[in-house]
């Protein structure tokens, strides 16, 4: 199996997905020439044609990517930043994920958004957030947020194949990782709407979502040093979320930690939370834990910023507190 | 302003004054029913503004699309879109066209290229360069029709999705109709020209403004913007100066509140049924023959939607994804 990183397995997953169906093409700001690496090589492969730069303009694109995906393409448009989808909330929220209901099933809408979140990278309120939570609220939406290259890939496709419109969360930490994991060649596509647990363990659940799975391994690395076992679960798809496995896996811990980048109000701790308690309230043995950014904007300045999102301490801390262990 | 020309043959004539007479016959029995309290939800009519969908409608092929808008029963009609299962929708039986879960604003008729009103005012112009955008992909010679308003050409949708069509030479005809007023407020406030045509400028593109209440006029200027597109040239943008004779929805008068009598009575003067009767030199006998036959599509969708059933709750759960 090739080892890859999480940008060459986007980049795969892009390759192989528009050679396989005509009617898939890309386009958002900056994708011919796309200084983050995702998109290297598809416009010299595919042509501009399917490779289509855009003006600044992400209402106007994303709302073209509805009415291509109406029309019966399979558009990915490229958000760049999640905080740009803001200008594009009509398309997405009012649009693409509720035409086939208000058209009674007349046509569906198979559009990918590609959307790079997150902070870590000073970039500040602007170019640092993760909105995931909102999408999480709209029905009609399909929400994917691969943590590594392998689900990166599978996911990918398995999003370009959906008929419905899906939110498909990167985040631009994990395109600045140079490791590399094996990756399913082919055509592979991992299932949406079932999570993956990417450790066992029997004395606590932790729930980590996209990039804050590397911060909940190390703390589950950490913790077995002290012979604490942490179960971690990476739900992968937010909407449709699986909760089967998280309570499956919460039955056996009785404690469990949810840790994402979002912001903690609201957030989709708040909703896993809540499915948690309504399937297995009686198992648990502590109040579940919540580890996201503090309520503030992403600062710029690197101390204030680190202090604002979620680390490995923080979930640390957060497990011993509901397991009642002290530092 | 573009005037209308001789050169359309009388049957067009008629068949565009047929579809005008529909449009108005439905609009006027959606009224009534709102009123007897049978309609589920909101209804814009667009009587008063009947010209511009006869009209645009009928320079267009069976396979290009449309796009409308709130106020988009006329559009629809004029396109094809079936009555029964049309009027049904309104009053929310299961045999509407979008299940009873669409309701007037949303009416979409998928099989006649009619890809949907648009409730969101501005929204369904990016949907349109997206369409254009397909079209164009599969080297097919179609070409998507966007309806809006006055109103939405003020929206950052309307700029966004003209730049895009003129960069990429969509097969996209932007048909703006101008019917003075978003809701209350007047384009002569809120619009930064006199023609909104003439915004097409910015974008490079064919821009003309056209009497809206003139069936012929707006048929010929739409034939020429839909040949253009056709011909891989890229986008225009057709303004009709029309206006509704009824508010902006029901509850809101037809004059006295932001429009006076005397404009209201200069626009009924142009009322585009009356236009195109006199240009056609209609007898009484060409009209009656015009009303039976579209009272008996009428009564049909009458008679349809009154007797179709209400849907089970459990389609409120259904259609949701594909």
């Amino acid at each position: 199996m090739p080892e890859l990183t999480y940008v060459e397995a986007l980049n795969q997953a892009l390759h192989e997905e528009m050679a396989r169906d005509e009617k898939v093409f890309l386009m958002g700001e900056d994708v011919a020439f796309d200084y983050f690496g995702v998109c290297s090589g598809l416009a010299d492969r595919f042509g501009r044609d399917r490779v289509r730069d855009t003006p600044i303009c992400e209402l106007g694109f994303t709302g073209a990517g509805v009415g291509a995906a109406m029309a019966g393409y399979r558009p990915i448009v490229d958000l760049r930043f999640m905080d740009f989808t803001t200008y594009a909330l009509d398309p997405i929220v009012n649009q693409a994920a509720k035409l086939r209901y208000m058209l009674g099933g007349q046509l569906s809408v198979p559009m990918v958004a590609r959307i790079p979140s997150g902070a870590g990278l000073q970039y500040g309120a602007t170019h640092g957030q993760s909105l995931e939570a909102w999408f999480m609220q709209v029905p009609g939406l399909k929400v994917l947020y691969p943590s590594c290259a392998p689900d990166a890939k599978g996911l990918l496709k398995a999003a370009v194949r959906d008929d419905n419109p899906v939110m498909f969360i990167e985040h631009r930490l994990l395109y600045a990782q140079k490791t590399k994991q094996d990756v399913p060649e082919g055509d592979h596509t991992t299932p949406i709407g079932v999570a993956d647990v990417k450790r066992a363990g029997a004395d606590a659940t932790i729930v980590g979502i996209g990039y804050q799975m590397g911060h909940c391994l190390e703390a589950a690395e950490a913790l077995a040093g002290e012979g604490i076992e942490c179960e971690v679960i990476d739900p992968r798809s937010l909407s449709p979320l699986d909760v089967e496995t998280i309570t499956a896996s919460v039955r056996k811990t009785s404690r469990c930690v949810i840790v994402e980048e979002g912001h903690l109000r609201s957030g989709v701790g708040a909703e896993i939370s809540a499915a948690i308690q309504e399937a297995v309230f009686e198992y648990l043995d502590a109040p579940i834990g919540r580890v996201a950014a503090l309520m503030a904007p992403i600062p710029v300045q690197t101390k204030l910023e680190k202090f604002v999102l979620p680390s490995t301490e923080k979930v640390i801390a957060a497990v011993r507190k509901t397991l009642g262990v002290a530092a | 302003m573009a005037k209308s020309t001789s050169g359309l043959s009388r049957k067009r004539m008629h068949e565009m004054y047929r579809t005008m007479l529909r449009i108005r016959r439905f609009e006027e029995t959606a009224d009534d029913m709102y009123m007897a309290g049978k309609v589920v939800g909101g209804v814009h009519v667009s009587i008063g503004q009947e010209a511009c969908s006869a009209g645009v409608c009928a320079a267009l092929r069976e396979d290009d699309a449309v796009l409308t808008t709130h106020r988009g029963h006329g559009h629809s009609i004029a396109k094809g879109t079936r009555l029964p299962e049309m009027l049904a929708e309104l009053m929310g039986k299961v045999t509407g066209l979008c299940r009873s879960k669409g309701g007037s604003m949303h009416i979409a008729d998928v099989s006649k290229g009619h890809y949907g009103a648009h409730s969101i005012v501005g929204a369904n112009m990016p949907m349109a360069a997206g369409i254009g955008l397909a079209y164009q992909l599969e080297g097919k010679d179609r070409v998507a029709v966007v309806f809006f308003g006055d109103g939405a050409s003020n929206n950052g949708a309307f700029h966004e999705a003209m730049n895009l069509c003129a960069i990429w030479k969509l097969p996209v005809v932007f048909f703006c109709e101008n019917n003075q007023y978003a809701v209350s407020v007047p384009a002569e406030y809120s619009t930064s020209v006199d023609d909104i045509s003439v915004r097409s400028k910015g974008y490079d593109a064919p821009g003309l403004t056209v009497d809206g209440m003139d069936v012929a006029a707006v048929y010929e200027a739409s034939r020429e913007a839909v040949a253009h597109a056709r011909r891989g040239l890229g986008p225009s943008l057709v303004e009709a100066k029309t206006y509704r004779f009824f508010g902006h929805s029901r509850g809101d008068p037809h004059y006295g509140m932001y429009r006076t009598k005397e404009e209201w009575e200069g626009w009924k003067a142009k009322d585009p049924l009356i236009v195109c009767e006199k240009m056609l030199k209609m007898t009484a006998k060409d009209k009656k023959a015009h009303a039976d036959a579209v009272e008996a599509e009428i009564r049909e969708a009458i008679e349809f939607a009154e007797s179709s059933p209400e849907p089970e709750e459990s389609v409120a759960l259904e259609d949701i994804f594909a």
